[in-house]
């Protein structure tokens, strides 16, 4: 006799033939079957947050710094639209996650039954793909399309909706090995005659840049770039997706481009004549007004998995379709079967102007300030960690200060929401990330409105010890928002002050944590020395900063690469 | 694509999503049952087609996209249209409808409800001739299309 097992038990053991360790999650009405079957066994192992938003966020650090697939599990209704902002956050950022939600039972689909929400209509716009399983014989196969819709092609978050009953039903368990989906085929390898015309390219390049996205970091291609870059002597520059992807440390590295990119990267991208764009995909706010880019002349290569990439913002010259580390390894092999060289007097000519640009210093900040410069907490912030540690940030000023002045050598290290631009997204991402890198130092570089938004996840990091460091760059202000409207709204600082903010060091307290308050510069690095060298506890620092700092180089909306403000 | 749940409003969606235009669509299940088979019209520059077909692609349920116009092709639509047929007019509007091959299939002492085929055109070319105040209803399926010849979409 063949044993049947519950939708519940099928479910949770899908996930343990996955190899899934930590599943991020809230419990509710729909999925108290799941989470009974989870009691019940201790390899997979629940992570419960405090709002369903950070468990998607945390599953999602998880993955983003691991490399392996994240996963969260939510109740229905209000679980699931709790968890949009995260499933959003992943979706645009391409990381894989799988995402569990239960729906009310079969039967009282569609009768605006109690938590009853239409889950698959919901995400529909922000998954890469979603199922309603509304048969327990379809339970297995459908959550293993899941895991490799997800992990496969472009990644992306799946969500699996599984209506109550189904999860209570019962069935025979048979794990497919593998998936084939005859409407679902992502390439991988490049089209060999495209990456000989690129070749091509490179070797007549007077002027080359290569511009490198997430996509590397999600192929985890950085090795092959690196090698690519190295053995041509070509600049690198990254978008805020890809640092990492290029060891920042290194000379042929110009800095990050874009809004905030540096002087030189920009610079350097507006007027090369060989652009090799490598998973990166030419979005606003990295090549700002597509019109201006076209002012010059120049001969794009791109590399990307997804055909939708290519030419949707910018027209290139040759598209190259395929995962980045296997398209890298046949570029690298057909250049070194090759005999010319680029042209190195052009290329010496091509540094000389870069190195000029560079000159410019354009992150340059008052060092003596007495009151504390935001870039001189991650300045220090860098150097106490030694670069080694996992940095995740929210979104604002703050951010742009850590994507600029921490410099990441390695892919995977920084952690930050590029594509939405969520806040919120710090803090529980940090909680994945140090789930997935247990032995780790990981930092959480935010702001005093940002931290709000996630701050109740204090709680979650109290239950599972987990020793993260906040950095909060506490300047009374939605910064970024103030910057926008010193600049472009006349001084007019509509809703953007932060009134009324807690006491963060007893906040901290309260939770369980170490709380410190840090208002001089010549008290950060003594400060950070401390909290890092509490290796077991979270420690949250509030850095009083300068209110009215702004984050320099700029390119205002609408603008072209080479129209930065600069300080 | 195939005949899933949820497989046409993926299309829909992404169509109001990206600002793309539907001028017409179509969908029913193929000779396999486990396929459906969709006509979209649409319009937009080189440029917009290639982003419209390569996001298509990108739907997991979608399991072949071809845009027919870059070759020959064939394309058909249905009207069923309710007229006003008193007096003379019943004669004249009958002559109209075997000009355009039109069929009666419906007939009342003040109506007739004709069956019509052809491309887009020459059905919006019927509603012209026909006078417009003796229009009652009509109702069109929007095209479907297949290559010519030779020329074969399977999976
Ligand atoms: C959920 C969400 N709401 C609103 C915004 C718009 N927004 C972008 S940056 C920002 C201000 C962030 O302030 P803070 O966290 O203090 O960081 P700072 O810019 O001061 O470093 C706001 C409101 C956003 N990105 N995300």
């Amino acid at each position: 006799m063949s044993t049947e097992l519950t939708g519940a038990e099928i479910t949770v053991r899908c996930l343990q033939k996955e190899g899934v360790d930590y599943i991020f999650g809230y419990p509710g009405g729909a999925v108290l079957f799941i989470y009974d079957e989870l009691f019940k066994q201790d390899k997979v192992k629940h992570v419960l947050v405090r709002h369903e938003q950070a468990a998607v966020h945390a599953a999602d650090g998880y993955a983003r710094s691991s490399n392996k697939i994240g996963v969260a599990l939510v109740t229905s209704g209000p679980g699931v639209t709790n968890a949009v902002t995260g499933i959003a956050t992943a979706y645009m950022d391409s990381i894989p996650l799988v995402i569990i939600s239960g729906q009310v039972p079969t039967h009282a689909i569609g009768l605006d039954a109690f938590q009853e929400v239409d889950t698959v209509g919901i995400t529909r716009p922000c998954v890469k793909h979603n199922f309603l399983v509304k048969n327990i014989d379809e339970l297995a196969a459908t959550i293993k399309k899941a895991f490799y819709i997800a992990s496969t092609g472009r990644p992306g978050p799946v969500l699996v909706d599984i209506p109550k009953d189904v999860s209570q039903q019962k069935a025979e368990f048979i794990y497919p090995n593998s998936v084939t989906m005859r409407s679902y085929n992502p390439v991988t390898r490049g089209h060999a005659g495209q990456i000989r015309k690129a070749v091509q390219l490179i070797l007549e390049a007077k002027r080359p840049m290569i511009y490198t996205g997430g996509g590397v970091i999600l192929s985890d291609a950085a090795e092959r770039l690196t090698e690519l870059v190295q053995m041509l002597g070509f600049p690198c520059t990254n978008t805020l997706m890809g640092l990492g992807g290029y060891p920042a440390t290194d000379k042929q590295f110009v800095g990050m481009l874009g809004m905030h990119g540096t002087y030189e990267a920009n610079m350097a991208m507006q007027h090369c004549d060989v652009l090799i764009a490598v998973g990166a995909r030419f979005d606003d706010r990295v090549i700002g007004n597509p019109k201006h880019f076209f002012n010059e002349d120049r001969k794009i290569i791109h590399i990307d998995i997804d055909p939708s990439s290519i030419s949707k913002r910018v027209k290139v010259d040759v598209p190259i379709v395929g995962n980045v580390t296997d398209v890298l390894d046949e570029l690298i092999k057909q250049l070194k079967a090759r005999k010319e060289k680029p042209e190195q007097t052009a290329l010496d000519a091509w540094w000389t102007q870069i190195d000029a640009w560079r000159a410019r210093n354009c992150l340059k900040y008052d060092r003596s300030s007495t009151v504390t410069k935001p870039q001189w907490v991650i300045e220090k912030l860098y150097e106490v960690t030694e670069g080694n540690a996992f940095i995740t940030s929210d979104v604002g000023q703050h951010q742009m200060w850590a994507a600029q002045f921490y410099k990441f050598d390695l892919p995977r290290r920084w952690i930050n929401s590029g594509g939405l631009g969520t806040m919120g997204f710090g803090l529980p991402a940090a909680m994945g990330v140090q789930f997935a890198n247990r032995e780790n130092v990981v930092a959480c570089i935010t702001g005093e409105a940002s931290i709000q938004m996630c701050i109740q996840e204090l709680s979650t990091c109290k239950q599972y010890n987990l020793p993260l460091k906040i950095i909060n760059l506490n300047n009374r202000y939605m910064g970024m928002v103030r910057q926008w409207q010193e600049f472009f709204h006349g001084n007019r600082y509509a809703e953007s002050y932060m009134d009324a903010l807690p006491n963060f060091v007893k906040l901290a307290e309260s939770y369980g944590h170490v709380g410190m308050k840090i208002e001089r510069p010549e008290d950060v690095e003594g400060a950070l020395k401390e909290a890092f060298q509490l290796k077991e506890r979270l420690v949250f620092m509030d850095f009083i900063t300068d209110q009215t700092e702004n984050v320099f180089p700029m390119v205002p909306g609408g603008k072209g690469l080479s129209e930065m403000i600069l300080v | 694509m195939e005949n899933e749940a949820g497989a046409l409003s993926r299309v829909a969606g992404l169509f109001s999503s990206r600002g793309y235009n539907i001028e017409s669509l179509t969908v029913a299940a193929t000779e396999d049952p486990t396929l459906s088979r969709m006509t979209l019209v649409t319009a937009g520059s080189d440029d917009v087609i290639e982003q419209i077909t390569k996001q298509l692609n990108k739907l997991i349920d979608v399991v072949k996209v071809v845009d027919l116009s870059d070759g020959e092709h064939i394309e058909r639509e249905l009207m069923l249209i309710k007229v006003r047929a008193l007096g003379k007019d019943r004669e004249e509007i009958k002559r109209m409808a075997d000009i355009f091959r039109g069929r009666i299939i419906d007939v009342t002492d003040k109506s007739y409800t004709i069956e019509l085929t052809g491309t887009g055109s020459k059905l919006d070319a019927f509603l012209e001739a026909v006078e417009r105040s003796s229009i009652l209803e009509t109702v069109r399926t929007g095209a479907s299309g297949i290559g010519r010849g030779e020329r074969i979409l399977k999976v």
